[in-house]
């Protein structure tokens, strides 16, 4: 049975820990990765015979990694590529949960929208339109109550729909201005030429116009490391020269 | 850089008032961070209370509370709003 991996991200107490707790019966252990100290809980979940692996990661109001917790969760993202982010909003505060949804579907187009604490919203008197936010944002919304296990069944058949290849998502990309959309174009299209699909090249062209030290550090050591594996020589230069004269 | 003459600073705005930011004339990823936590051109953001000693300064923001010190209120710049 093929296990898929689904990564839990939105802001700190939207919900994301009762999300996990209820759909894996608190059977979470948690783990370091690629060297991290912060640990993320992980836990199994079996739904019409299929088994999905969810990552608690940790909650953040952005992934532009200003912390620890940010980099550990962007990295996953980026690096480990669960087949399905799961990012969980605050429905009585979505204008704040969205910040941090644009920026994951800048990412990935493997996304799918929780709008938790949907009873909290209703007490406020907040409605919200999940299918008009469905076709702005691109992804499949889905308004649930984790705390009183609302709608995780329509969220578990959409889980399995996206792992399975059957949802296609057509996630809302931020448009800027002319000067940097090509900026942007020219330099996805270099890196496209060093990381093939590996990555997505447009979020990493953003990136490296916003000038991540970091995260091209991180780039450079994982192309050193494959190149010992016999990845295309001479990458890792071609990756420095991008860099130069383009951060602002 | 000098059309904040006419701006008045986030510290400017008293307990109670709302205030239109224009402008974070802060820098990188402090810059970053505000602008994560709902401090962004266009929002309004109300002024809570300020803590014993005058600093920091509790806001409403995007539904939530956060404390600022005068050094970032002081470069938030916009629009004390009329009530």
């Amino acid at each position: 049975m093929r296990t898929y991996t689904v990564a839990l991200a939105g802001n700190p107490n939207t919900g994301k820990s009762t999300l996990f707790n209820a759909l894996t019966g608190l059977k979470q252990h948690t783990g370091n990765w690629s060297g991290k100290t912060v640990s993320l809980a992980s836990g199994n979940y079996e739904y019409k015979d299929t088994r999905f692996r969810f990552i608690d990661l940790p909650g953040t109001y952005s992934l532009f990694s200003n912390s620890a917790d940010e980099e550990v969760a962007r990295d996953y993202i980026i690096f480990e590529k669960p087949d399905v982010t799961l990012l969980v909003l605050d429905s009585t505060a979505l204008e704040r949960s969205l910040n941090l949804a644009l920026q994951v579907l800048e990412m990935t187009d493997r996304v799918i929208v929780c709008l938790n604490l949907m009873d909290e919203a209703k007490k406020k008197g907040i409605k919200i339109d999940a299918r008009k936010l469905t076709d702005q944002l691109g992804v499949p919304v889905i308004p649930i109550s984790a705390r009183n296990n609302d709608g995780l069944d329509t969220l578990s058949e959409q889980l399995l729909l996206m792992c399975t290849g059957q949802t296609r998502t057509t996630p809302y990309r931020m448009k800027y201005n002319e000067q940097l959309e090509s900026q942007i174009s020219r330099l996805e299209s270099e890196l496209r030429d060093i990381f093939g699909d590996e990555y997505p090249s447009r979020w990493l062209a953003i990136r490296f116009l916003d000038g991540d030290q970091k995260l091209i550090a991180t780039l450079k050591h994982r192309l050193s490391v494959s190149d010992k594996g016999g990845m295309t020589h001479g990458a890792a230069q071609a990756l420095g020269s991008s860099n130069s004269g383009h951060s602002c | 850089m000098d059309e904040t003459k006419h701006l008045q600073h986030l510290q400017q705005a008293t307990l109670g008032e709302r205030f239109l930011i224009e402008k974070v004339d802060i820098r990188g990823e402090h810059k970053r961070r505000l602008l994560d936590l709902g401090f962004v051109p266009g929002s309004v953001i109300e002024v809570l209370k300020a803590s014993p000693l005058g600093d920091p300064t509790s806001y409403r923001v995007a539904g939530t509370v956060i404390a600022l010190r005068k050094e970032e209120s002081q470069l938030i710049w916009g629009k004390v709003m009329s009530s």
